[in-house]
């Protein structure tokens, strides 16, 4: 789909933050002071870019109300967190950042979601595994400038030098008598001092870190376990309708005629009507809007609804099609190079064995278990929105242009998401309820059914790698090449998820290698899905490369360890690009921790697999046994990182947990049939999502180093497929090249 | 359309005009506002909607309102203690830190609230097969499983 918005989303998304930006955080930083009606200190932490912005908050006396660290007479501390939580735990993490500084007992600290306020925090989206890397140093200055200001206070108050004071649990400590003023007691004076400069305020060393690393439970925990109203799904406003709507299954299609007038008078419908859309996928499509009293009217109107699509413009897709065409295509080079060094060919004649393999993997869902929804009330001109969204801010734009009215008529309060996955980086539900509730003139739930939210995704694109390596005598890698056959959809550049770099693992790292790539025309919209790109190439690579490891009779912790050669940065002075010494760190923690080399029985093996992706070091080792009815057992997956510092120690476990099952559920038995254009499967009877009783153990273990910390949602996903379809190998001599495992032939 | 008189967690509802085959999850959710109990399939197949129907889980998005009339229906939201303390799964829950998006797990927690009661010291085994019902797409299964355990070591049948 030709679409800016979907293509800004991706811009964000999957571009890297340089160094540049990190180091970058020179930014002014800025915090105001106003009175709390009880009295107390409000600290407003944005440490933004937009100084025009800043300077006009400056200049008022009133803050939007939100934005602030809040220390209240009684102790409590308040704390917002800014971005969408997606179930990546970060809002859990963001608090614990500014606590940590802040010198805070975390159990005087209450967490709210903050307001959607661009210029008062800057970024606020989940994506691209950036939360924790953009927003690391902005939480630690706010806390720090905070704890400052509060030892300045109690250092007035006892008459002596505030550099001789120190902070814990929530007081400073006097530097003689060792007695306490609690935060409370000294909110009230902080807040007449003057602010200080965030960018002159020391911040701690790690040694001198009490809260971050550790295991702390999730805020929200409380009133999740209680059933309380958290989610997107959840809201509720008086006078709410509710609201399906049916759009053509193959995208593109648009409303030729529908039964509107039986529809209408079906019990508890209220209004049935044709939204012809703006084209844009990734905002309004074409379709027919249901408006009812209840969920469950709207749901039954809906099977009643008779459409005609229009479906001249419409996908016409067909996988199997696709599947043929590349398999074709991938005997020859590419068209495009991606990025070519030395000569292949000649390393190729030279080499004492080559090898050629041709792998796939299919389209996916990123089936949230909430299903798309979203509430919107339009009144006179503006618009209040209540939506799971992984992009808020972009969700206002939208929403403003589609409806032609100002972004500062637009509110958009952030529920907690149940599921992101990259799903909701699109804001598409939110417009399609924007646009039904201005048309209804009432506040309207939309919801889409299960049945809408498989039809209707923005997919993880199917690929193909053509593949060919060499070996020399002594078993080493000498030369690489890759024919990625990929898709497009404006026939110039890759859909999203779809594209390559010539930065792939081995490339960089060996003389010889050569990318190309060819792309198939696609009409079914892509989108990021955890771990974009990364996702589908470390299946078909990382296995490719245990391939050559093993023509070589080699070893393959040796032979991986071998290709990253001497530790050292691949972009040097840029921290966010794979250190060969960090790969090798966790590929032989893995190793030791899933004690690589054990003598196993027959039909079990482990499998190794290493992977670099949003900054994050990555090596796992699956252990798998497959009896003589090709039924594989996952007994137990290690994991070692190296991410940096961790915020969270149960929370960056989970990540790291769910990561390996979610792509173990994808390896095992997930994939989308598209043929005339439409998807196939339509609930989680033809998508089977993993289940507990195939569930592994998953031992995670982190390196934690010195460097900066970088983001968890993604990272561990990717080398999983690889680690699993090695250890089959291992377990049986087979070679997986196509997933999911059960097109293979095998069962879980 | 026919008014229901439905027992959920210990109160007697009267809910009007409910269409005959409205399912159980709608009208706790729509028309009682517990909203604990999740919709995720419509089909019976993730386990998100699962309440308790005299003490059995079952699918509330596959079960009629009107075929739960005289029964005892409980949801997450009457799952606690009446004195408020939390059910020894919700505390484990938090302890083990299980949610991630957090979607699924009232339909987790009911799923296993029933196992408990009937098995009050479930092997692996039988939490795996008691819990086959219920998806996690966040992949929480691990700590799933935990903190079955630890409920049940504290006694977390009653």
């Amino acid at each position: 789909m030709r679409n800016q918005y979907l293509q800004d989303i991706i811009r964000d998304v999957e571009t890297e933050l340089g160094t540049h930006q990190l180091k970058a955080i020179p930014r002014r930083s800025f915090i105001k002071l106003t009175g709390l009606a009880g009295g107390g200190l409000v600290l407003a932490f944005h440490l933004g870019e937009s100084s025009s912005a800043l300077a006009a908050q400056e200049g008022s006396n009133t803050f939007a109300p939100n934005a602030f660290l809040r220390i209240s007479p009684d102790g409590s501390i308040l704390i917002y967190s800014k971005n969408p939580e997606i179930g990546q735990g970060i809002k859990t993490a963001f608090p614990m950042i500014v606590a940590e500084e802040l010198d805070a007992d975390w159990s005087d600290v209450v967490v709210e979601q903050s307001e959607i306020n661009q210029a008062l925090y800057g970024r606020q989206a989940a994506g691209g595994s950036r939360s924790i890397p953009s927003s690391w140093d902005e939480l630690r200055r706010a806390g720090a400038t905070a704890r400052s200001m509060l030892v300045a206070a109690a250092a007035r108050e006892w008459g002596v030098s505030a550099s001789d004071c120190t902070t814990a649990m929530s007081a400073v400590v006097h530097p003689h008598d060792g007695s306490r003023l609690g935060y409370g007691e000294l909110a009230s004076k902080a807040a007449a001092l003057p602010v200080p400069d965030g960018n002159t305020i020391a911040l701690k060393e790690r040694k001198d870190w009490k809260l971050l690393g550790t295991r702390v439970t999730g805020v929200d925990n409380h009133a999740l376990v209680t059933g309380q109203p958290l989610f997107g799904i959840d809201q509720k406003v008086p006078g709410m309708l509710y609201a399906t709507y049916d759009k053509c299954p193959a995208t593109g299609g648009s409303v030729r005629q529908a039964n509107l007038d039986e529809i209408r008078s079906l019990p508890g419908v209220r209004d049935a009507f044709v939204l012809e859309g703006n084209g844009q996928v990734a905002e309004l499509m074409p379709g027919v809007a249901i408006v009812a009293t209840s969920t469950w009217a709207a749901f039954s109107a809906k099977r009643q609804l008779r459409v005609t699509w229009d479906e001249s413009g419409a996908s016409k897709d067909s996988w199997s099609g696709s599947v043929e065409r590349a398999r074709e295509l991938a005997k020859q080079p590419g068209t495009e190079t991606i990025g070519s060094s030395g000569d292949v060919e000649e390393a190729f004649s030279n080499a004492a064995k080559t090898l050629e393999g041709f792998y796939s993997y299919p389209f996916l869902s990123h089936a949230t278990l909430e299903p798309q929804n979203s509430t919107a009330w339009y009144r006179d001109g503006t618009i209040e929105i209540w939506a799971p969204t992984q992009t808020p801010q972009r969700g206002i734009s939208s929403v403003a242009k589609l409806l032609g009215i100002a972004e500062d008529q637009v509110t958009l309060h952030q529920t907690r998401v149940g599921g992101g996955f990259g799903r909701r980086l699109m804001n598409d539900s939110v417009c399609e309820a924007a646009a039904i509730s201005k048309q209804t003139g009432a506040p309207v739930k939309l919801q889409w059914t299960r049945e809408d939210d498989m039809a209707h995704d923005f997919y993880r694109v199917g690929g193909f790698h053509g593949l060919k390596g060499s070996v020399d005598e002594t078993g080493k890698l000498t030369a690489f090449q890759d024919h990625f056959v990929t898709f497009t959809a404006d026939g110039k550049n890759p859909v999203s998820g779809g594209n390559i770099t010539d930065s792939e693992f081995p490339a960089p790292l060996i003389d010889h290698f050569r990318i190309t790539q060819t792309m198939l025309p696609l009409g079914t919209p892509c989108g990021p899905w955890r771990a974009p790109r990364s996702n589908g190439i470390a299946f078909a690579v990382q296995s490719f490369i245990h391939e050559l490891s093993e023509a070589a009779g080699r070893d393959h912790l040796e032979f991986l360890l071998e290709i990253l050669g001497r530790p050292r940065w691949l972009d040097p002075g840029n921290t966010r690009t794979l250190n060969t010494g960090r790969a090798a760190d966790v590929i032989k923690l893995a190793a030791e921790k899933a004690e690589w080399g054990k003598r196993l029985p027959e039909g079990r093996g482990l499998g190794l697999a290493f992977y670099f992706s949003h900054a994050g070091h990555f090596a796992e080792v699956a252990e798998v046994s497959v009896d003589a009815n090709r039924k594989v057992t996952v007994h137990r997956v290690t994991v070692a990182a190296d991410v940096g510092p961790i915020v969270n120690l149960s929370g960056a476990e989970n990540q790291c947990q769910g990561a390996v099952i979610d792509g173990l559920s994808t390896t095992l038995g997930l994939g989308l049939s598209i043929e005339k254009g439409r998807v196939q499967e339509s609930n989680f009877d033809q998508y089977p999502l993993l289940r507990i009783g195939s569930a592994p153990e998953v031992d995670v273990h982190f390196i934690q180093s010195e460097y900066a910390p970088t983001g968890l949602g993604e990272p561990a996903l990717p080398p999983i497929a690889p680690a699993v379809c090695n250890a089959i190998f291992a377990a049986t001599g087979y070679r997986v090249r196509e997933l999911p495992l059960s097109k293979e032939g095998f069962t879980v | 359309m026919p008014t229901l008189r439905l027992s959920v967690n210990g109160r007697e509802q009267v809910v009007e005009d409910v269409e005959t085959s409205t399912p159980l999850l709608w009208v706790l959710r729509d028309s009682l506002g517990l909203v604990g109990t999740k919709f995720g399939c419509g089909g019976g197949f993730c386990g998100a909607c699962t309440v308790h129907v005299d003490g059995k889980a079952i699918r509330s998005c596959s079960t009629t309102a009107a075929s739960v009339v005289g029964r005892t229906i409980t949801t997450i939201e009457g799952l606690a203690h009446e004195d408020g303390t939390l059910h020894a799964l919700q505390e484990a829950w938090i302890e083990h830190d299980v949610p991630q998006c957090g979607y699924c797990q009232t339909g987790q927690i009911m799923t296993a609230a029933a196992l408990l009661s009937g098995n009050s010291r479930p092997s692996d085994a039988d939490v795996d097969q008691a819990m086959a019902g219920n998806l996690c797409r966040c992949g929480t299964y691990n700590r799933i499983r935990a903190a079955i355990h630890t409920a049940a070591r504290k006694g977390g049948s009653a």
